[in-house]
C-alpha cells in the first residue's frame, strides 16, 4: 500500500516526519538498521531519490548514520531520539493550541478544558 | 551526465507548429513527468526523440548522438499506440524484444507476465486491448535501457495494475538511467517524480522540480497544472 501525502508540502519532508515516526514510536528502534533505500522507496510508491533526501535530513540532524558498506542504522543515542520525540509532541500540541485558539480558547483555557474533560470520564 | 538534450527543437506539420524551440537538458537517475494538455506536443517531443520524426529546425540528442540505429540501443520507447501483429503470441513478441535489443531480459519479462497473470502462450488477438498495453509496456521495461520514453504508460490500465506500473518504475531505478513519462494522470505520478515538464502549444511552460514546486507555490503539481492549464 503506497503512503499517502499531503498536496501541499513537500514530499521529501512527509517522508523524513514518516520515518522520524517510526524512529520515536520505537518501529525502528536504537541502533537497528534501516530498510534499503530502494525497499523504503518501493514500499512508500515514491521516487528515490525523494526518499534519499528525507534520509539525508535524518543524517544530518544525527537519527540516523550511514555505514560504508553495511547501510544505514537509527542511532544508539537513546537521548537524541527522546528528545525527537518530545519535539514531535511539542509540534502537535503548538498545532492543536492553534486550533484551539481559532475557536476562542486561549493557552490556559484550553488546559483547563483539557483537565475537566479526563476527570468527567468514567474511571 | 546530460542523457538527453534538445536546442531550439521544432517541429511543424503544415501550418501548426507542433512543438517550437524547445531547449531541455535531462541528466541522468531522474525520473520526469512531462505533462500537458492534448495537442501541447507531448507525442511530437517523444517521437522526435526515436527518429519516427525529423525536427523542422533545432535538434536532439541522445547520449551526445542523433535519434538513429545507436540511439535506440539505449531508449526503451513506449509509444501511444498498439503495434502488436494479431497472429503473434505474447511469446513471440518476447522473443522478437529479446532478438532485436541486446539489453532485453527475458527472465525480467516473463517475472511481470506471471505478475500480472498473462500467459505467454495467448494470442496478441485474444488479449483486451488493457492487456495489450500491459505486455507492451513489460516488453519495453524489461530492458536496461539508459532513457525510457513511455507516452500515457497507466492511461489505459485500472489503477491496481497502475500501481503494479509505478512500483516497477521504482524498483528498475538506476541512477545511470532516466525515465520520461507522459501522462494526464497526473496525481497518481507526482510522488515518483523527481522534475516535472509543463508543454503548454509547443512551448515549455514550466520546468522544476515536484519538491521545489511543493516548497514554493505550497500546492501539488497537480494542482498547479489546473491553475496553469484552467480552460
Amino acid at each position: 500500500m503506497a503512503w499517502q501525502f499531503d498536496p501541499d508540502r513537500p514530499i521529501y519532508k512527509q517522508l523524513r516526519e514518516r520515518i522520524l515516526l517510526k524512529i520515536v514510536s520505537g518501529a525502528y528502534g536504537a541502533g537497528a538498521q534501516l530498510p534499503t533505500v530502494r525497499d523504503l522507496a518501493e514500499e512508500a510508491a515514491v521516487n528515490p531519490n525523494t526518499l534519499q533526501k528525507a534520509l539525508s535530513e535524518l543524517e544530518r540532524d544525527g537519527l540516523v548514520h550511514a555505514q560504508r558498506t553495511s547501510g544505514r542504522f537509527v542511532t544508539g543515542d537513546k537521548a537524541l531520539i527522546k528528545q525527537a520525540k518530545n519535539d514531535l509532541a511539542k509540534e502537535q500540541i503548538d498545532l492543536f493550541l492553534k486550533k484551539m485558539a481559532a475557536i476562542g480558547y486561549n493557552r490556559q483555557d484550553a488546559v483547563v478544558l483539557i483537565q475537566t474533560i479526563e476527570e468527567a470520564k468514567p474511571k | 551526465m546530460t542523457i538527453l538534450n534538445s536546442t531550439g527543437l521544432t517541429k511543424v506539420f503544415g501550418q501548426t507548429i507542433a512543438l517550437n524551440k524547445v531547449d531541455l537538458a535531462i541528466e541522468a537517475g531522474r525520473v520526469i513527468g512531462l505533462l500537458g494538455p492534448n495537442g501541447s506536443g507531448k507525442t511530437t517531443f517523444l517521437k522526435l526523440c526515436n527518429g519516427l520524426l525529423t525536427p523542422t529546425g533545432g535538434s536532439v540528442k541522445i547520449a551526445d548522438m542523433s535519434p538513429g540505429v545507436q540511439t535506440k540501443a539505449i531508449v526503451s520507447f513506449l509509444p501511444e499506440d498498439n503495434y502488436f501483429s494479431d497472429w503473434m503470441k505474447v511469446r513471440d513478441m518476447v522473443s522478437f524484444f529479446a532478438d532485436f535489443y541486446a539489453d532485453f531480459d527475458a527472465a525480467k519479462a516473463a517475472e511481470m507476465l506471471k505478475a500480472l497473470n498473462i500467459e505467454p502462450s495467448a494470442h496478441i488477438k485474444s488479449l483486451s486491448k488493457g492487456t495489450k498495453e500491459k505486455v507492451q509496456l513489460i516488453l519495453v521495461m524489461a530492458r536496461k535501457a539508459r532513457l525510457y520514453l513511455l507516452d500515457e504508460p497507466i492511461g489505459g490500465v485500472d489503477p491496481a495494475v497502475r500501481d503494479y506500473i509505478l512500483r516497477t518504475i521504482i524498483s528498475n531505478y538506476n541512477p545511470e538511467a532516466s525515465v520520461i513519462i507522459s501522462t494526464h494522470l497526473i496525481a497518481d505520478v507526482e510522488q515518483v517524480l523527481d522534475e516535472v515538464i509543463f508543454l503548454k502549444e509547443g512551448e515549455i511552460a514550466l520546468h522544476e522540480d515536484v519538491d521545489k514546486i511543493r516548497e514554493e507555490k505550497g500546492t501539488s503539481v497537480d494542482q498547479l497544472f489546473r491553475e496553469v492549464f484552467k480552460c
